[in-house]
């Protein structure tokens, strides 16, 4: 079975997941070219479960989720493989069908809470509208219903600040309110991008918690789309990691954690401040920069900022693009990536750099 | 928000101040001498020019004219203008050089043709500027976007003497279709007002209508790209709603700034269309009183122009604030 979908371009299929993407590609074309902001994307989401999109900025990650809601269409993205939610792909039901599920069956909660919302609209106004386009309600009802869910979220006086608007809401309350927005259908998917970019890191943390809450009262799946490991490690089950409109690396996030095989994997892993290591331990940026997804490198789109391309025999990381294939390590865990023996390489040169204290176990 | 009001109220009437101040200073430190320019050289002498200097108190410091004018405007004064000595009632914008009539009765009845005009325009600019706009923003980047934008571009480009002289030829004088000439007070008959009105609102209409399609388009696109568009496309709002309830309520604000000014320019008076369709506003006026020499009228229809504009100024910075909650609370 993972043969067959591995020279897809995809990952092992899990047969009936509530959300499974399938080779999904979203290019834009562009007056200087085709750019491939996806490029074969597949993977798969359960009901009740995280997944966790990780990446540097313009790898794909918000362009695949908003392929996701349908937010692409009437603009000249072309989009080809398949999204199945329930069963239903999202990619070939009508434009009007597509609106009455954004919202309803899948929901999405954005980076910057300020600019997200209307400034000319009560926060109240902006989440009623999101009830009343899919439930036949009076306006009553649904200021309830938005009071109920401001409550919910943890807004205090709720029936009061229903009237406020957004610039009168810190940021934390914000986001909380935009998740408000974005549960109250209760949706069985919810996207957020980058969800606690904007806010400090004590207000992150209530924010993650309080999704991981009503992901349980509500039993919707999650993807939280995130450059921040330290959010993946608290919230995702799975982790996709992406890199040039690719998944470069796919399985669950205990694994990619502790056993990444990727060099990107341990590029990322390497740039995460850690409070409690030793001061000797280094902070090691990724060097160079995203390859341009106009003309991509014909082999790994990494090489040019991969410093493990000697260990590789011939030219094979400047010509071959890796297949994603199952990793050393096992498991459902995936990796794209020429090295023969990646896991070695991480015990050996990549966890001494960035856990000192780790290796001596 | 009261303090925002009285603020701008006072930033107002500072500004009013010192326009008040340069249109009395017309008098004393203008091009043209006031005495001269009631009677001319061969039929008064120097003697006689002097008399009439004294009489309009142009030998007192320009603050005392200056309070005498003002308290004109606000209990009327008695003015002396040759040998007569006018009763000029309150508001006393002084008494015509030519015409010998009150400043006041001569301009009170510019006001009505000259707001009609404005009001019919502003109206007109806006039936046809936004909707263009709107139009051309839901299709930016195809062909019906760049054909419609193109040609406001070819509108805006003539001259607006020319397109008001070409509208009035052809369509007025050439065709007949619309009346050459003439206005009708509203209050004798609405339909007649509106007929001979038509043209100049649609000439004006149309060439400041190109300017608010290409701003309208403009602000339209800058609100599609906002985040909030595609948080409200993301909760499955309909196009409609997105568009008119979303894009349009952010895009509007900068419209009304900038109509806000436009239509204080046009309630000061349009000289040009006045002129061609010959319409007794205030702008026909002020033109004719240039030419005369005429400086009590020059005085008042700045005066009155200037508070105009000012007070659209303010309307539109008050209506700003009822617009974008964001400036409210401070």
């Amino acid at each position: 079975m993972s043969d067959v979908s591995n020279t897809l371009g995809g990952t092992p299929t899990k047969d009936g997941a509530f959300l499974s993407v399938r080779d999904l590609k979203v290019h834009f074309t562009t007056s200087d070219g085709i750019v491939k902001a996806t490029d074969g994307l597949s993977f798969d989401l359960e009901r009740g479960k995280t997944l966790g999109i990780v990446g540097e900025s313009g790898s794909g990650k918000s362009v695949s989720s908003s392929a996701i809601m349908g937010l692409h269409r009437g603009t000249n993205a072309k989009l080809s493989g398949e999204i199945l939610l329930d069963g239903v792909d999202l990619l070939h039901v009508s434009d009007e069908e597509m609106r009455k599920r954004r919202g309803r069956d899948v929901a999405m909660i954005f980076q910057d809470p300020l600019s997200a919302m209307h400034p000319y609209y009560t926060v109240g106004n902006q989440i009623m509208e999101a009830y009343q386009v899919h439930n036949d309600v009076t306006k009553r009802e649904a200021r309830k219903r938005a009071i109920e869910m401001l409550d919910r979220v943890g807004i205090p006086q709720p029936d009061r600040r229903v009237d406020d608007y957004p610039h009168q809401f810190s940021g934390g309350m914000r986001q909380r309110a935009m998740i408000a927005m974005g549960l109250i259908n209760n949706p069985s998917l919810l996207i957020a991008d980058e969800p606690t970019t904007a806010l400090d890191v004590t207000v992150q943390a209530q924010i993650l918690d309080l999704l991981q809450d009503l992901q349980r009262d509500f039993d919707a799946a999650i993807i939280i789309i995130t450059h921040d490991l330290g959010v993946v490690a608290e919230m995702a089950d799975d982790v996709l990691v992406m890199y040039a409109g690719r998944a470069v690396e796919y399985g669950p996030g205990k694994e990619i954690l502790t056993h990444p095989e990727m060099p990107y994997t341990w590029g990322l892993l390497s740039s995460v401040p850690d409070l409690t290591a030793s001061t000797e331990a280094k902070l090691i940026p990724i060097r160079g920069n995203p390859p341009s997804l106009l003309n991509p490198p014909p082999g790994c789109p990494f090489e040019p900022r991969c410093d493990h391309v000697a260990k590789v025999g011939g030219d094979l990381c400047k010509t071959v693009l890796p297949e994603l294939t199952p990793a050393r390590s096992g498991g459902n865990h995936t990796k794209r990536c020429h090295l023969e023996n990646p896991d070695e390489v991480y015990e050996a040169e990549i966890l001494p750099e960035i856990a000192p204290d780790l290796v001596e176990d | 928000m009261l303090g925002f009001v009285v603020r701008r109220l006072i930033s107002a009437l500072l500004v009013l101040f010192a326009v008040s101040v340069a249109v009395v200073a017309i008098f004393t430190y203008g091009p043209s001498d006031p005495a001269r320019a009631m009677c001319p050289e061969p039929k008064c002498s120097v003697q006689r020019q002097d008399a009439i200097r004294e009489a309009l108190n142009l030998d007192q410091p320009i603050h005392e004219q200056y309070i005498d004018y003002m308290t004109g405007i606000v209990s009327g004064r008695e003015i002396a203008a040759g040998t007569e000595a006018y009763e000029c009632d309150a508001p006393c914008f002084g008494v015509s050089f030519i015409y010998r009539t009150m400043v006041w009765d001569d301009i009170k009845d510019r006001i009505g043709p000259t707001v009609s005009v404005a009001i019919g325009a502003g109206v007109t600019i806006l039936l046809i500027g936004v909707p263009i706009g709107m139009f051309a923003a839901r299709r930016r980047g195809t062909m019906a976007d760049k054909a419609v934008i193109g040609s406001t571009l070819v509108i805006e480009s003539i001259p607006y003497y020319l397109f008001v002289l070409l509208a009035f030829l052809y369509l007025a004088v050439s065709f007949g279709i619309f009346p050459q000439k003439g206005y009708h007070s509203f209050t004798d008959s609405p339909v007649q007002w509106a007929w001979a009105l038509v043209l100049p609102w649609l000439a004006l209409g149309m060439v400041n209508a190109s300017k608010y399609a290409r701003f309208t388009r403009g602000s339209m696109i800058e609100a599609f790209n906002e985040d909030y568009i595609r948080t409200a496309k993301s909760k499955g709002l309909k196009e409609s709603k997105v568009v008119y309830k979303h894009a349009l309520r952010a895009a509007v604000v900068p419209i009304v700034t900038i109509f806000g000014i436009d239509f204080g320019a046009l309630l000061g008076g349009t000289i040009f269309t006045e002129k061609i369709f010959d319409i007794p506003g205030l702008g026909l006026r002020s033109l004719e009183a240039v030419t005369q020499s005429d400086l009590p009228v020059i005085q008042a229809t700045t005066l009155i122009s200037a508070a105009v504009v000012i007070a659209a100024n303010v309307v539109v910075d008050l209506f700003y604030s009822v617009l974008d909650p964001r400036v409210r609370v401070t």
